[in-house]
């Protein structure tokens, strides 16, 4: 009979590979109140790095600063061992950074595909002018650009709504073509901020499927802030823990399961 | 042209057919499949390597002659490619359901002790190594879509396209032992085997011979006339019977193209996109297109609105004429044709049936109006009656003598019997070999004369030499003045109302019948509503005056035409009630395939069907329910129960026994 399947995904996938991001002593001030204080931590290459922490610990603050939305007033960002000097967001997106939102934010009135064509901004450089031609060099970089984007949507299993405006889509599907887009852009590192929020079970569990999915298939690094704890823990290699703008815990989710300040900040304080 | 037909008698088997599709139709497609947006495509000399190339690979690692080799996937051109590939190696392709769970797939692959399985994706890979050591032979896993499959262990695992380009370099170290694998296939040799889904106990094996399989195909082609033109769509499940058929058998003998579809969800999209000229649907594909033809003109403006009623009027009385080519005033001619550009071409063409030449039904009964609207747009659509073991066709209709209550005349080389019980048994060259491993089950089916026992109940009708299926042989009884008594029948009758979900009819040894009903909450909700009908739950809405008044209108029209049937005119309802609860497979009511359980519904109920006998208004009930999680609940409630108006039997026709 035949043996089942290899390891598990493995965890020590975060150890043993290269730093792709560092984070180091970044502080975020809005006016008077510190929404990071000094927090630092690493991003492997390949990993699954979650961010978890109670409501207003600072997450989407943080996901914020490594997109370049946010520019932290001290502190530093190592991309790929170079320090990345501030940036806007448009430019950290052409370094390799692709994103998801908490509230989802795609073109209600076009098409799933023409939502995702939209990741391949980037990818696309013809002018206007030739594109709006559809002549020579703009037809045959859309056509290669569809090729991709159709891979994705084969990858996410949407083909059929291909066609289908976003608007009439239900909430489940918008955070899938939403993570179409994002995949379109073929980052290097995805974020996701709150992929599950909202869906059901069997949504929860197919998006787990394709985030595992898209680590293991194309290699990307991926760095999610997620509330279901059950998800954080199955999904991620390491975790880092925030509490009121402060790292408060750092590893893999085992190690975070059995840190003490982890689990009087976040889970509730243990009784004797 | 002799040349050709001496080679005719040498295509006994599937890759025989391949062979002679490759020289002769080289260039035409053989089969397509959406992927990445776009249909892709393959013609009979291409398909001819694929198919070479994976059958080669088989041989490398090592593929027997005789040997089971399991096809769990949905309609891809590779799974199809893969079960020829092991008839080319003198192997048995068995395809698999791929919606059965593990359990499931454990009883099967145990049972035919297969030892190479081919799954289509990491699901099904998963779902076999779940049932691990109840099936102890499978030793090779194949897999067609890589995703996902990366970190397993692969020391017994393979990818089909991996085993592909194995099987190409292997072609001049193993070329000439396939070709004698393949030279050595005989007629009486096993084409393929599937497995009945099976209502009572364990699936059984059906064992189809290369010779069940092609002269089938070649007699049905010839029936309807199919040549190497037909499109075709494959969506219906690989391990079903008419898939095999329609897919495999006729496509290779007519060597017409296969066309599988992007996904399952996809499946409407790539029917409209492909416009097939020969196509299989159960009822409730019909069904559930014209509900939805029919909400959206109910939303479309006024004069839309108009049009399409105008049209649809006329096409209901002209069209069937002008289908079967019957005459027709040069009016209602001309009008129809104006119809045909205004609304039913359009129509056809959101459906997918633009080019559709002949169109099939079966598995159940279809709705009268649901068949005469679409024979009424033009579409050739008929009935057929089949089973896995006649490899499907035992009578379909010919082209012009179509009715939506019969299913039409024995297939050619079949022949039918009807015994005194009214159960109907063929004989034909499509019956199967024997059920695999199982020879009390085949001798009990099938006498020693090649008669097989349907399990069904019918009769001829005198004026159309139709066949007529009543109902399951073992439902069918007789009411206490002899007069038969067939259930089904009449349920399906009610259940053609949209309101009616379910219905059970007694009468079995009484002297009147009588019903459960089943309301359909979808429907009657909508209706309330629309009516300002007040309820607060499913109980209330059940026993309201006015869904009682309604329902009884429904059983009364039922009634009417069950009484021009002067056989079962016996079997009309005198008294019914609307049941307080939805029938459920969790409480042991129905199968998981929806279908009604006799015996524990007659349990569980008996206080309620005394009280539809002894001429009681009221009574009241007490029942258990199960819900989703398992946990348990009872529900009480007083059922109101009414008697319905039943019509004279027809005299016109005199009565006659059911033996033809």
């Amino acid at each position: 009979m035949i043996a089942t399947p290899a390891a598990e995904f493995s965890t020590d996938k975060g150890a043993t590979r290269p730093v792709l991001m560092d984070l180091k002593n970044i502080t975020l001030r809005f006016g008077g109140v510190v929404a990071i204080k000094d927090i630092s931590f690493d991003i492997r290459e390949g990993e699954i790095r979650a961010i978890i922490g109670p409501n207003g610990a600072g997450k989407s603050s943080m996901l914020n600063v490594i997109s370049g939305f946010y520019v932290p007033q001290q502190g530093e960002i190592w991309f790929e061992g170079q320090k990345r000097p501030p940036m806007k967001p448009y430019q950290v997106a052409r370094l390799g950074l692709a994103r998801t939102f908490q509230n989802i934010a795609l073109f209600d009135g076009m098409s799933v595909l023409d939502n995702i064509m939209t990741g391949r901004l980037n990818k696309m450089k013809s002018s206007l002018f030739s594109q709006a031609l559809w002549w020579g060099p703009a037809e045959r970089e859309e056509v290669e650009n569809r090729a991709q984007v159709e891979k994705i949507i084969d990858f996410l299993e949407i083909q059929n709504i291909r066609k289908t405006p976003v608007g009439r889509l239900p909430y489940g599907l918008k955070k899938r073509v939403e993570l179409a887009r994002a995949l379109a852009a073929e980052p290097r590192i995805l974020l996701l901020d709150e992929p599950m929020a909202g869906m059901n079970v069997e949504e929860k569990e197919d998006m787990c499927r394709f985030i595992l999915d898209v680590n293991d298939e194309f290699g990307t690094t991926i760095v999610l802030i997620e509330h279901d704890m059950g998800v954080v823990m199955d999904l991620s290699d390491r975790v880092v823990v925030m509490d009121y703008g402060r790292k408060i815990g750092d590893g893999t989710p085992d190690e975070v399961r059995a840190n003490p300040e982890v689990i009087s900040a976040y889970l509730g304080v243990a009784h004797e | 042209m002799s040349n050709m037909q001496s080679a005719e008698a040498g295509l006994r088997s599937i890759p025989a057919l391949l062979a002679r599709n490759a020289a002769q139709f080289g260039n035409r497609a053989a089969y397509r499949e959406k992927e990445f947006g776009i249909w892709q495509s393959w013609t009979w000399a291409e398909t001819s390597r694929q198919i070479r190339d994976i059958a080669l690979g088989f041989l490398v690692l090592g593929l027997k002659p005789g040997e089971h080799v399991a096809i769990i996937g949905r309609n891809r051109p590779m799974h199809y490619w893969s079960m020829v590939a092991a008839q080319m190696c003198g192997a048995v392709p068995v395809p698999l359901y791929q919606d059965a769970v593990a359990d499931e797939m454990a009883y099967v692959l145990g049972n035919c002790g297969a030892r190479f399985v081919v799954c289509g994706d990491q699901e099904q890979v998963d779902k076999v190594l779940e049932v691990g050591d109840r099936a102890p032979a499978v030793q090779h896993l194949i897999y067609t879509d890589r995703r996902g499959m990366r970190k397993y262990d692969h020391s017994r695992m393979n990818a089909l396209a991996d085993i592909q380009t194995e099987g190409r370099a292997a072609e001049q170290r193993l070329g000439a032992e396939l070709d004698a694998r393949i030279a050595g296939l005989g007629y009486d040799d096993t084409c393929v085997m599937l497995y009945t889904s099976g209502t009572t106990g364990k699936p059984k094996g059906v064992v189809l011979s290369n010779r069940n399989i092609i002269e089938t195909s070649k007699n049905s082609a010839g029936f309807d006339r199919l040549t190497e033109a037909e499109e075709v769509l494959a969506y219906l499940p690989m391990a079903w019977v008419g898939d095999f058929i329609f897919s495999v058998g006729q496509a290779y003998s007519a060597g017409f193209t296969v066309n599988c579809p992007e996904g399952a969800q996809t499946m409407m999209t790539d029917l409209r996109e492909i416009g097939p000229s020969y196509f299989f649907a159960p009822p409730r594909v019909f069904e559930g297109q014209l509900t939805s033809v029919m909400i959206r003109m109910e939303d479309a403006g006024r004069i839309k609105r108009g049009l399409f009623r105008h049209f649809m009027d006329l096409a209901r009385r002209v069209g069937p004429s002008i289908l079967e080519g019957r005459s027709v005033g040069p009016l209602d001619r001309l009008r129809y044709g104006l119809g045909n550009l205004l609304i039913y071409g359009p129509l056809k063409n959101t459906l997918g049936y633009s080019r559709i030449r002949v169109g099939y039904t079966a598995g159940e009964a279809i709705g009268p109006e649901i068949f005469s609207f679409y024979r009424s747009l033009g579409i050739n659509l008929k009935q057929l009656y089949g089973q896995t073991e006649a490899s499907v066709f035992i009578t379909q209709q010919p082209d012009g003598a179509v009715r939506p209550d019969t299913v039409g005349v024995p297939s050619p080389g079949v022949e039918l019997k009807i015994a005194e019980s009214g159960e109907v048994f063929y004989r034909g060259p499509g019956t199967f070999v024997e059920y695999f491993g199982n020879p009390d089950s085949t001798a009990s089916t099938k006498d020693p004369e090649g008669w097989v026992a349907t399990g069904d109940a019918g009769f001829f009708e005198e004026q159309t030499g139709q066949l007529r299926i009543i109902d399951r042989a073992k439902d069918v009884g007789k009411m206490a003045d002899g007069r038969m008594f067939a259930p089904k029948y009449v349920e399906n009758k009610l259940k053609f109302y949209p309101n009616i979900l379910e219905a059970v009819v007694f009468g079995a040894g009484r002297e009147f019948c009588t019903a459960f009903i089943n309301i359909d909450l979808t429907a009657v909700g909508n209706w309330a509503e629309r009516n300002n009908i007040a309820y607060a739950s499913y109980q209330e809405l059940a026993g309201h005056p006015q869904v009682y008044a309604m329902i009884r209108d429904h059983v009364s029209q039922v009634n009417a035409s069950v009484a021009e049937d002067p056989m079962l005119s016996g079997c009309q309802i005198s008294r019914f009630l609307v049941l307080h609860k939805e029938l459920d497979p969790d409480d042991g009511e129905m199968t998981r395939t929806r279908k009604v359980r006799r015996g524990v519904i007659a349990d569980k109920y008996a206080d309620l069907i005394a009280a539809l006998y002894d001429g009681s208004q009221n009574v009241f009930t007490e029942t258990e329910v199960t819900y989703e999680d398992g946990r348990k609940g009872r529900i009480k409630a007083t059922l109101r129960i009414e008697d319905a108006q039943v019509a004279p039997p027809a005299l016109h026709v005199k009565p006659r026994g059911i033996a033809a």
